[in-house]
């Protein structure tokens, strides 16, 4: 279907970025999501490539075609709103047939087609219904409607779950990946929960204060975070940073604690940093384990039971909390000191100053 | 209606506790007599014109007031025509005979006046109804189009633009008909109906782009962004799209255009003398040919009611939710 392909894309609203300078390719029938806090500038990536906001400078490729200053209705793309847009004047079937309509369809095409798509989204019984009398859900199945219609090169989703409920939000966001399985085409979806880029992105674009943090795939971004935003931002809780000093192949945390890191990450240590140097420590909650002698130990300060497991709440010093994951079987009490050991494999470092992580070369 | 309540028991409508005590329906009914009494007075005069409109002459100046009467036409017919007295010595009887009377000329022959052609009153309403019609179409069209623009587009000095038209309401107009007069004198635009037009037009822009931009201004702008990527050019998603949804506020806007334009009686009186004379200063002028004609007055006032009547009648569900406008967050 198609590729998009982003250079040196920027916008400004006056003197401020809006976007910074992005690089970026989308490649064909991929999912990509873009996440990020608010006005982090995700929504304005995605309304520049609709075409829907003027880029400042930089260019913007469909399938190798420039469109940077193409008008939107001639870029065959699709745009899912958060608010879904559907038009209030209009039946749910003229809402659906509106694109149609522009491209001059066959009156029968247009029939045939609506019908097949209705019939994907079990929507075909609200025809002749106006968009405000619908449910959120059924109103969020009719605006995927008006998009896949038309068959366009791509799809462009700004949050189209934000305004749903939250058990409802899990059903359409299966709903719409399953979607893009079957239909295979190129989708840029825009979101702030990380849980939902998580489950549906096939890469995951994080952005933030106007700028790309990393691009990856969900793993690369929860497991291999290249900044200390993105391993704060992805994962609930986000992973536990503690900053200590790395001195001799020992690295001494706050409250009197000395870490010893692997053999690998020593060298690493080492020649990216130098020794007798500041270090951020990052490892997520279930990176961790209670073990019954030596290694770390911490005050519980707070248990808070998840279900299929536990999530302690540990005071490493007075300051420094950290989230590990505890086995739901065992009785913490508040207050009582615990040990707790770190799975090599898990552990990252940081570079206080440039708030990067080490590299693992 | 859905008459479930969450914990799945039916509420019986017609038991509502509010609704049966003694206070409530003493409150409701004190409400209910109130309204009738304001709408009584209200419309008394409205009655009193629409009587005496359809009263002959003699009734029309009895006294007391007649509240039961004979039914006549001769208000409107004799705002309408103009006549001459014919005596029985000039063969008023033999006119009566002529089998091509129609039923207007039979009311006045028995009054012992002959219809000899229309008043100069046709022809001022027809003023009226083109200046007004025409003025409301003008005003509303472009309002819209400069609403669109200010509301849509980052318009160059837009705050001192809007604030430009709307000083042009601060003043009374009659503080400027005399400059206007001598502008229009020298531009010879005196007594002509697109004298009065351009005027009125002016005149309601100013309304007519301040009410429309807030309509405009309500309509999230993401449905003519869904037309772009729907394929459609800003014209047409325009048209498509913003069109209908204005419609509420396109009915507020022609009615209050309407109703301007249609009463607007200092210019009209400044700035015309006979061809382009519209129908609210030639009204009081019947007062001077031959005796106070009180039936053709209150005709001439109904008849220049009921245009304004049907056109806010007919748009009344729009103008119902324009008037409360904005009281109303979605």
């Amino acid at each position: 279907m198609a590729t998009i392909e982003l250079k040196n894309v920027v916008k400004k609203f006056g003197e401020k970025y809006a976007v910074k300078p992005m690089n970026m390719t989308i490649n064909d029938g991929e999912f990509v999501v873009l996440l990020g806090p608010s006005g982090c500038g995700k929504t304005t990536t995605l309304r520049m490539i609709s075409g829907l906001e003027t880029v400042s400078s930089g260019n913007i490729y469909l399938n190798g075609r420039d469109v940077t200053w193409a008008h939107p209705s001639n870029r065959d793309i699709a745009y899912v709103f958060q608010f879904y847009a559907l038009y209030p004047h209009l039946t749910v079937w003229q809402n659906i047939a509106f694109t149609l309509q522009a491209q001059s369809v066959k009156k029968d095409e247009i029939e045939r087609r609506v019908k097949d798509v209705a019939t994907l989204l079990k929507i075909k019984h609200l025809f002749k219904r106006h968009p405000g009398r619908l449910s959120g859900g059924d109103q969020q199945r009719v605006a995927l409607a008006r998009a896949l219609v038309r068959r366009p090169t791509a799809f462009l989703m700004d949050e189209p779950l934000g305004a749903l409920d939250a058990d409802f939000r899990e059903t359409m966001r299966s709903e719409i990946k399953h979607l893009h399985i079957t239909q295979k085409a190129t989708t840029v979806y825009v979101t702030h929960d990380q849980i939902e880029a998580m489950a549906m992105g096939d890469r995951i674009v994080v952005m933030s204060d106007a700028a790309i943090q990393q691009i990856g795939t969900p793993a690369e971004v929860y497991h291999d975070p290249a900044n200390l935003f993105v391993a704060n931002f992805i994962g609930s809780p986000g992973m536990n940073l503690v900053k200590g000093h790395y001195r001799a192949g020992k690295l001494n945390l706050p409250g009197g604690g000395v870490y010893t890191p692997s053999d690998i990450w020593k060298t690493r240590i080492e020649k990216q940093l130098g020794d007798d140097q500041d270090v951020i420590l990052g490892f997520r909650p279930e990176a961790a384990w209670v073990v019954t002698q030596d290694q770390l130990s911490a005050e519980v300060f707070l248990v808070e039971m998840n279900g299929s497991n536990m999530m302690l709440d540990l005071h490493l010093s007075d300051q420094v909390i950290i989230r590990v994951r505890a086995n739901r079987g065992v009785n913490y009490s508040i207050g009582s000191r615990i040990n707790f050991d770190l799975d090599p494999q898990m552990v990252r470092f940081f570079n206080p100053a440039t708030e990067a992580a080490l590299v693992m070369e | 209606m859905d008459t479930s309540n969450s914990t799945g028991r039916e509420i019986n409508y017609a038991t509502r506790v509010d609704k049966v005590t003694f206070k409530s329906r003493l409150t409701r009914n004190l409400k209910a007599g109130l309204t009738v009494i304001i709408a009584i007075f209200v419309l008394i005069p409205v009655f009193w014109m629409a009587a005496t409109a359809f009263k002959s002459r003699a009734d029309a100046v009895a006294a007391p007031p007649k509240v039961f009467f004979q039914p006549s036409m001769e208000g409107f017919i004799g705002l309408l025509t103009q006549r001459r007295q014919v005596t029985v010595a000039q063969g008023l009887d033999d006119l009566k005979k002529d089998p091509n009377l129609k039923w207007y000329d039979r009311v006045m022959l028995n009054k012992g006046q002959q219809i000899v052609g229309t008043s100069e009153y046709v022809g001022y309403l027809k003023n009226s109804a083109i200046t007004a019609g025409t003025s409301t179409i003008l005003s509303v069209i472009f309002g819209l189009f400069a609403a669109y623009a200010f509301s849509r587009f980052p318009v160059a000095g837009k705050g001192d633009l809007l604030f430009f038209i709307l000083s042009t309401r601060m003043m009374p107009p009659v503080v400027v008909t005399i400059p206007i007069f001598l502008l229009y004198r020298q531009l010879g635009l005196y007594d002509t109906t697109i004298g009065l037009v351009i005027l009125y037009t002016v005149f309601n822009l100013s309304f007519s782009v301040w009410l429309l931009k807030g309509f405009i201004d309500e309509i999230p702008r993401e449905y003519e962004e869904a037309a772009l990527v729907d394929g459609y050019s800003r014209l047409q998603a325009f048209f498509k799209i913003v069109l209908p949804q204005t419609i509420t506020g396109l009915a507020a806007t022609t009615v209050f255009c309407l109703i301007f334009a249609w009463n607007e009686y200092a210019f009209a009186v400044m700035l015309t003398a006979q061809n382009a004379r519209t129908a609210p200063p030639s009204i009081p002028s019947v007062l001077g040919t031959g005796g106070i004609e009180w039936a053709q007055i209150a005709a001439g006032a109904m008849g220049f009611l009921i245009p304004v009547a049907i056109v806010t009648f007919a748009l009344r569900n729009y103008l119902l939710r324009g008037v409360t406008f904005g009281a109303v967050r979605r």
